[in-house]
C-alpha cells in the first residue's frame, strides 16, 4: 500500500531531522512511474531555490510531456506552456522582469523535437534562463514513441525494428549544438544514476543557477534519466543501461563554462 | 483627445496607440505588410522604458505574449494572414488560460501565401476561434487611422476585463495608408488593473499562483469551459457599433474597416441617384452586435453585405436577422477592392 508522506516530519526527542523535503516542494506524492528520474530532477531543483533563497521570485516553466503536472509539485509559482515553448514563454516573463528567477523543464521530446527552433534561439540570444533538460531518449507520455535522442538500434512504439539510423539519422545532441552559440553561459550534462552523480548534478545546477543571477548568459543542465517502464526494463537495469550505454552517446561532463572564476 | 494633427500611416499610429494604451512589450516577427509597426515600435518601445524584442518565428512569439501575460503585464504581437495562422495554438492556449493580451491582424490576401495586398479574409479565423477548442477573441475593427490609434487601448482594456485575447483586425489599406490622426506627443504610464493572478514571483504571497490550461477531469474542463462562455455572454453587452445615414434607409448596408469607408461612399452615391442607402458598421466583431443590427435594420427593404472576402461576416448577419430581412452579398478577394460606384450599383441592384 502507497501511503501519503505526513506534513510535519514527527521527531522524536532527543533525535534530529537531518534530511527532510526541501520547502520548495510540496508535500504530494509524484505520479511518475516507478524508477522514473523526474523525482530526482524535481527534488533537485527545489533544493536549488531553497539553497539560493529564491523561493520568493522564482517563476518556472514546465512542458508538454510526463512533467506536464510539475506545477503540482513545487511551492513557487509556475506557468504550464505548450510543446516545445517553454523558452519562448520565459523569454517573456524574463524580458520584462529580469529580477525574477525563471528557469524552464524540458523533456527530449518537448526540447529537442518540437522545440528545437526556441531552445536554439534562446540559447543564441543568451537568454538569462535556466533550462533543466531531462533527456530519457524516448517520448515517455504518448506511450514510448522514438525521439530524436533515441540510440541507434533502440527500439520504441514507432522504431520497433530498432532506430534505423540510415533511415531518421542519428540522435541530436544538444549541449554539443547549443556549444556554437555565444550567448551560452554554461552548458553541462549528468546521468542521475548514482548518489555520487546526483551530487555532481547538484554542482552543475548551481553554475546553471550562477550563470542568471550573475547576468552571465544562458545555462542548461541536461540530466541523462531513466524511463524504465518504456524502455521495458527494471529501474536498476535502466540505471545500469545508462552508466554502459547511454553515456557512450551522451559522455556526461561540463561542455561550457563562462561563469567568472569564484573568487573566495 | 488632446495631441497633434498629423499625417500619419496606419502602422504607425497603430504602434504609437499601443504605447498609449500601456503596452509593456511587443514580440514579433517580420510580416509584410505590417512591418511598419515592428519597425516603430523597435526604437519607440525602449524610449518609453518598454520591451522590445523581435522573435524567431511567430510561434516564439505568441509564446513570449504568452510568458508575458502570465507576469501580468500588457502585451502585444502584431502579424498578417500567414503569421496570425502560426499563432493559433498559442492563441487557444491564451484563451484557455485566461490570459490578457493584445494579437493585431493586419490582413492580406489569402489563402497560402496569397498576396500582401489588402483583405478580409480572416474574419473566420479571427472571430470564430481559429485555434483548437471552444474560444473567442474579442474582436476590434477599425476603419481610419484615428481609430488604429485609439483601439489598441480599448482593446487591452477589454481583454484585462475578461481575460481574454483581444484581436485588432485591420488590412493591408489601414496599414498602408497614411491621414491625418490626433496622435499625443508624449505617453506617460497610465494605470492598470492589478492581477493578482499573476505568476511573477510569490514576493511574500502565501500560496503559488499558476497559470495553466490543462484540465485532465472531464468534468472540471466542463466547468471551466462554461465559465469562458459566460464571460463572452458578458462581454456582448459591451458590443460596440457606429450608422451613418441609417434613419431613412431602405437598403442597409452592412461592412466594417475598410470596406466599410467603401460602402459608406457607396451610399453616398447611391443617395444621388434617390436611392436611399445607410451604412451598419460593427465595431466589434466578436461579440457581434446583433441585437443593435437588428434593430437598425426594423422597417428596412434590404440588408447588402459588403466585405473583401467571399462572404465571411454576412454569416453573422444572416444568424443576426434570422430570416427578417433579405440579405445579399457583395465581396471582392485578393485585394481588389471595389470602387464606391460598384458599391452604389450593387445597392440599387439589390433594391430592384
Amino acid at each position: 500500500m502507497i501511503t501519503q508522506a505526513t506534513a510535519q516530519p514527527v521527531v522524536e526527542e532527543g533525535y534530529e531531522c537531518t534530511f527532510d523535503r526541501p520547502e520548495s516542494l510540496k508535500d504530494k506524492q509524484f505520479h511518475y512511474c516507478p524508477g522514473c528520474s523526474h523525482g530526482i530532477y524535481h527534488r533537485l531543483i527545489a533544493e536549488m531555490v531553497d539553497e539560493f533563497g529564491l523561493l520568493d521570485r522564482t517563476v518556472g516553466i514546465c512542458p508538454v510531456g510526463c512533467s506536464v503536472f510539475a506545477y503540482r509539485y513545487f511551492e513557487f509559482d509556475m506557468i504550464e506552456a505548450s510543446h516545445g515553448r517553454a523558452p519562448a514563454v520565459a523569454t517573456g516573463v524574463k524580458r520584462n522582469r529580469p529580477d525574477l528567477f525563471v528557469f524552464t523543464y524540458q523533456g527530449d521530446g518537448d526540447l529537442a523535437a518540437i522545440g528545437t527552433a526556441e531552445i536554439i534561439h534562446a540559447a543564441a540570444r543568451g537568454e538569462r534562463m535556466t533550462v533543466f533538460f531531462v533527456n530519457n531518449g524516448i517520448f515517455g507520455m504518448t506511450g514510448g514513441q522514438m525521439a530524436p535522442t533515441s540510440l541507434p538500434g533502440q527500439k520504441t512504439t514507432t522504431s520497433p525494428a530498432g532506430r534505423d539510423v540510415g533511415r531518421t539519422g542519428q540522435p541530436l545532441k544538444i549541449c554539443e549544438l547549443l556549444s556554437t552559440l555565444d550567448g551560452v553561459a554554461y552548458l553541462a550534462r549528468v546521468p542521475l544514476t548514482s548518489p555520487k552523480n546526483i551530487n555532481v548534478a547538484r554542482r552543475y545546477m548551481r553554475n546553471a543557477i550562477r550563470a542568471q543571477l550573475d547576468d552571465v548568459g544562458f545555462a542548461l543542465v541536461e540530466a541523462l534519466t531513466a524511463c524504465p517502464v518504456q524502455w521495458g526494463m527494471t529501474p536498476v537495469k535502466a540505471v545500469q543501461y545508462i552508466d554502459s550505454t547511454v553515456v557512450n552517446m551522451f559522455p556526461p561532463g561540463e561542455i561550457v563554462n563562462r561563469l567568472p572564476a569564484k573568487k573566495d | 483627445m488632446q495631441g497633434k494633427r498629423q499625417l500619419i500611416k496606419g502602422n504607425e499610429a497603430l504602434g504609437l496607440g499601443a504605447i498609449a494604451g500601456g503596452c509593456d512589450c511587443f514580440f514579433g516577427y517580420p510580416i509584410t505588410p505590417q512591418n511598419e509597426v515592428p519597425e516603430l515600435l523597435s526604437w519607440a518601445m525602449p524610449r518609453w522604458n518598454r520591451v522590445f524584442l523581435q522573435a524567431e518565428s511567430e510561434v516564439s512569439s505568441i509564446n513570449m505574449i504568452y510568458g508575458a501575460a502570465s507576469a501580468g503585464m500588457r502585451a502585444m504581437t502584431s502579424s498578417s494572414s500567414p503569421g496570425i495562422s502560426l499563432m493559433m495554438e498559442g492563441l487557444s492556449y491564451i484563451a484557455g488560460a485566461e490570459l490578457p493580451c493584445l494579437v493585431v491582424n493586419v490582413m492580406r490576401g489569402g489563402p497560402g501565401l496569397g498576396s500582401i495586398t489588402p483583405s478580409q479574409g480572416d474574419y473566420f479565423q479571427a472571430c470564430k476561434g481559429g485555434g483548437h477548442g471552444d474560444y473567442h477573441n474579442l474582436v476590434f475593427a477599425p476603419w481610419n487611422v484615428q481609430e488604429m490609434f485609439s483601439f489598441p487601448a480599448m482593446a487591452f482594456d477589454f481583454a484585462d476585463k475578461y481575460r481574454n485575447p483581444a484581436m485588432i483586425l485591420a488590412d493591408g489599406v489601414l496599414g498602408q495608408m497614411m491621414e491625418p490622426a490626433i496622435i499625443p506627443e508624449d505617453f506617460p504610464p497610465i494605470e492598470k488593473p492589478a492581477k493578482p493572478w499573476a505568476t511573477n514571483g510569490r514576493n511574500g504571497r502565501n500560496c503559488q499562483n499558476v497559470i495553466n490550461s490543462l484540465v485532465i477531469d472531464p468534468y472540471e474542463l466542463n466547468d471551466h469551459c462554461k465559465k469562458i462562455q459566460a464571460k463572452y455572454k458578458q462581454a456582448a453587452k459591451e458590443c460596440k457599433w457606429d450608422t451613418r445615414y441609417v434613419e431613412d434607409a431602405d437598403v442597409l448596408v452592412v461592412a466594417y474597416g475598410i470596406a466599410a469607408r467603401l460602402a459608406l461612399s457607396g451610399c453616398k452615391l447611391a443617395r444621388k441617384k434617390g436611392v436611399k442607402a445607410g451604412l451598419f458598421r460593427p465595431i466589434t466583431l466578436f461579440p457581434y452586435p446583433s441585437e443593435p443590427l437588428r434593430d437598425v435594420a426594423k422597417g428596412k427593404a434590404r440588408i447588402l453585405v459588403v466585405e473583401l472576402s467571399s462572404g465571411q461576416m454576412v454569416e453573422d448577419v444572416r444568424l443576426a436577422m434570422n430570416g427578417a430581412l433579405p440579405v445579399e452579398f457583395y465581396g471582392e478577394m485578393g485585394g481588389v477592392l471595389p470602387s464606391p460606384s460598384e458599391v452604389r450599383d450593387k445597392i440599387i441592384e439589390v433594391l430592384g
